[in-house]
């Protein structure tokens, strides 16, 4: 028979966002249960111990695994289902926790320098269950805000400062305020969760990992603003972030927390899924709203605004998924206490999706105002890859910038970020080393903005389409005299004469390229080099004769016979034979191949 | 056949205002694609020009108007998953495949590779899905591993 003294209250937290589930988490689940079985250990607890949590934000060392026993916590790095029946017979059973796999003091600094308020949450609690959000006091700040006149509510967050986390950073508060004030019923409110941006994924950890704070967050706005009705606009490549919410609505649904007379008062608010189909402008308030009505998603001009004539022609308040997170914590905690946090302009905090070429990649969250360096260093450890130097941080996706390593030091907040052409997006931050090519990177946005262009409005839809060919040229080799002058012409046109924000922004990061970086664009242009040797047009394969030391490596990984090599000789290499595919440049251990 | 479950799709929206993209929705997970002689029964039903679900049907990525392959292969090129080098795993599967030049699908219909702009889990980047089974940190020497998963 097991002692079951001390087993009491034993709860194993296994994160299932989507990194986790990439990772192996499902199996590391299975197997957890598994064992505890045949080990009675779960017969001992007599409950479900092993529960999900969303995603605690260190997404590179997941599988991440919380092992809490009498208000001890100890979290489990890389786990995988061979790694459990260790850890649950040596620190379940024995009591002595395995060492070796539990995070290293990397978890501790990546966690030391944040501020977390939204994501406290989401690693605390079972996205699944409504239970548990409601016993960490979810619902409370929505039972108050219905208790109050909606004009105070209002108050309370335009007090907070609370700005839009979507991008632009408008005021919610006064937003609400105007769709208020608007004549016109129905109201709507719109929870925009169409999280296009490549590089970012804040939105999609927060409905995983807490999507009743959503859903609250919008019953207080619909009492603001005096909406009956709510949509999410999702994206449909969110399956699990769609499914959790579809759970989370029904259960709300059956609490009375959404429907007819909702927490027992005269309101009637409920809130229906609309899945997006694949179309990045979407992401724009207007377009948004055409797509719900079940059209082509193109924009069109403002005013007026939605706030006025949005949805249907009525009255609408679109949010976005952050912004909806931090409203039920703003009525819990208070105005001033939000305000406390960031700076004076720039309150609350932030989430990022640190991603890219950074040691430690994950979502993070920090305070307003917080610098590069910090984040980069501090929260994401640094390069990956240590012989490797900081070249530049993207943000804003491709409606943002790149911002060079000057720049470290600056404040991260909405008017910093737009001061030197770039933007806050909705949190991407995608970190580039010396082997990152700007050019090509550039190149790489001016792809997708000209892809998802939706061909409404000639600047953007002609525009890009031309920038991308100039930089494609330049990319090839085929870069001409004056190019850069052409890109930034163009790019000064296409910002001030588009439609709407997608064309607005789409030459942001080659305006932010050539601005910090023109010496690369020369290079390619003038010389015929890249210099981060990214674009393969560019590449010319040379031995240096100085550095070779005959070992013959590049001579038995070049595929085309390009490499002139005997033993006790240096090697060549036939410029007419090689493909420039690079292997020689990989092989090579003493840095010869130029 | 194609009628009985068009009407099932009916059904479900009551024919309320704005459902286009919902249909289309629905009718891509019944069918696999957009069937033109389903677009032209619901135009007729609902009293919708057909050019109305052709513009719509065309201005979404996620809408397809030919068949797919049996097996969807997903490759992220977000900008994540590009700058740690997706390019050339989508090459190599390509490869290994032997889908044809400026298509996407091989040619026994088997199997049909896609490019999407981001799936939102750029800290695994980068990242693959072979019919919903997410694959992260993904190299070349790992390719084999995905085509296991193709049945």
């Amino acid at each position: 028979m097991m002692n079951n003294n001390g087993l009491e209250g034993l709860v194993i937290k296994v994160c299932v966002g989507t990194g986790g589930l990439a990772a192996g988490s499902q199996e590391v689940i299975d197997e957890f249960n598994k064992t505890l079985a045949a080990r009675k250990v779960r017969a001992a607890v007599r409950k479900k111990c092993v529960s999900k949590t969303g995603c605690r934000g260190f997404c590179a060392k997941d599988v991440l695994v919380d092992v809490v026993r009498n208000g001890k916590s100890f979290t489990y790095q890389l786990v995988s289902p061979d790694k459990v029946s260790r850890i649950v017979d040596e620190h379940i059973i024995s009591g002595n926790p395995v060492e070796e796999w539990l995070v290293g003091p990397d978890y501790h600094t990546f966690h030391s320098k944040q501020t977390k308020i939204l994501l406290q949450q989401c690693g605390q609690i079972d996205p699944e269950d409504i239970r548990s959000y409601i016993d960490i006091g979810g619902y409370k700040a929505a039972k108050k805000a219905l208790s109050l006149d909606p004009f105070e509510v209002i108050e309370e967050v335009r007090a907070s400062g609370l700005r839009g986390r979507g991008g632009a950073g408008f005021l919610t508060g006064l937003k609400w305020e105007f769709c208020k004030m608007s004549g016109g019923t129905p109201k709507y409110i719109i929870c925009n969760a169409d999280e296009g941006d490549p590089g970012a994924f804040m939105d999609r950890s927060i409905i995983e990992g807490n999507p009743h704070s959503v859903i609250e967050g919008m019953i207080i706005g619909a009492h603001a603003i005096g909406a009956e009705k709510g949509y999410i606009y999702i994206r449909a490549e969110y399956p699990l972030a769609v499914d959790r919410l579809r759970t989370a609505l029904s259960q709300a649904r059956a609490k009375k927390f959404l429907g007819k007379k909702i927490f027992n008062s005269r309101m009637n608010f409920d809130i229906e899924i609309k899945l997006g189909a694949g179309a990045f402008v979407c992401g724009e308030s207007t377009a948004l709203m055409r797509s719900i009505e079940g059209k082509r998603g193109t924009p069109r001009p403002t005013p007026p605004r939605s706030v006025n004539k949005g949805l249907w022609g009525r009255p609408t308040a679109l949010n976005n998924v952050e912004t909806l997170a931090n409203i039920p914590i703003i009525m819990n905690r208070g105005a001033g206490w939000f305000a406390s946090i960031g700076t004076k302009k720039n309150t609350g905090t932030k989430l990022f999706a640190l991603t890219g070429k950074v040691k430690n990649t994950g979502l993070i969250e920090v305070p307003m105002g917080i610098s590069l360096k910090e984040i980069i260093y501090d929260i994401g450890g640094g390069m990956e890859d240590k012989n490797r130097r900081f070249k530049a941080v993207q943000t804003g996706g491709p409606s943002g910038g790149c911002i060079p390593a000057s720049y470290l030091n600056m404040p991260v907040d909405y008017e910093s970020l737009v001061n030197i052409g770039s933007m806050m997006g909705s949190g991407g931050m995608v970190v580039m080393d010396d082997t990152t090519c700007m050019v090509e990177m550039a190149r790489f946005f001016l792809t997708f903005t000209e892809n998802e262009s939706c061909g409404k409005c000639v600047p953007c839809r002609v525009g890009t389409k031309r920038m991308l060919e100039v930089l494609t040229r330049i990319t090839e080799g085929r870069g001409k005299e004056g190019d850069i002058d052409l890109l930034t012409e163009l790019g000064t046109d296409i910002r001030l004469s588009s439609l709407c924000g997608l064309g607005q922004s789409a030459p942001n990061p080659v305006l932010s390229t050539i601005n910090f970086f023109r010496e690369e664009y020369e290079a390619h242009i003038k010389d015929g080099i890249c210099p981060a040797r990214a674009c393969k047009s560019l590449r010319r394969y040379a031995v240096d004769a100085e550095l070779c030391r005959m070992c013959g490596k590049c001579f038995r990984v070049c595929p085309s016979g390009a490499v002139v090599w005997e033993k006790k000789q240096k090697a060549v290499i036939d410029k007419e034979k090689c493909i420039k595919c690079g292997a020689c440049y990989d092989a090579c251990p003493f840095g010869s191949i130029l | 056949m194609i009628e009985k479950k068009c009407r099932e799709i009916l059904d479900r929206y009551h024919r309320e205002k704005g459902n286009i993209i919902s249909i289309l929705q629905d009718m891509q997970e019944s069918f696999g694609y957009i069937r033109e002689d389903a677009v032209n029964w619901f135009s007729e039903q609902l009293n919708i020009p057909a050019s109305n679900f052709y513009g719509v049907a065309t201005f979404y990525a996620q809408f397809y108007l030919k068949p797919r392959g049996k097996n969807i292969i997903t490759g992220c090129c977000g900008t994540a998953c590009h700058v740690k080098g997706s390019a050339p795993i989508i090459n190599s599967l390509r490869e290994h495949l032997a889908i044809p030049e400026g298509g996407d699908t091989s040619r026994d219909g088997k199997v049909t590779i896609e490019s999407v702009a981001c799936v939102g889990a750029c800290s695994i980047a980068p990242v693959f899905i072979v019919n919903k089974k997410v694959f992260g940190k993904m190299t070349l020497d790992r390719v084999p591993e995905m085509i296991k998963e193709i049945s």
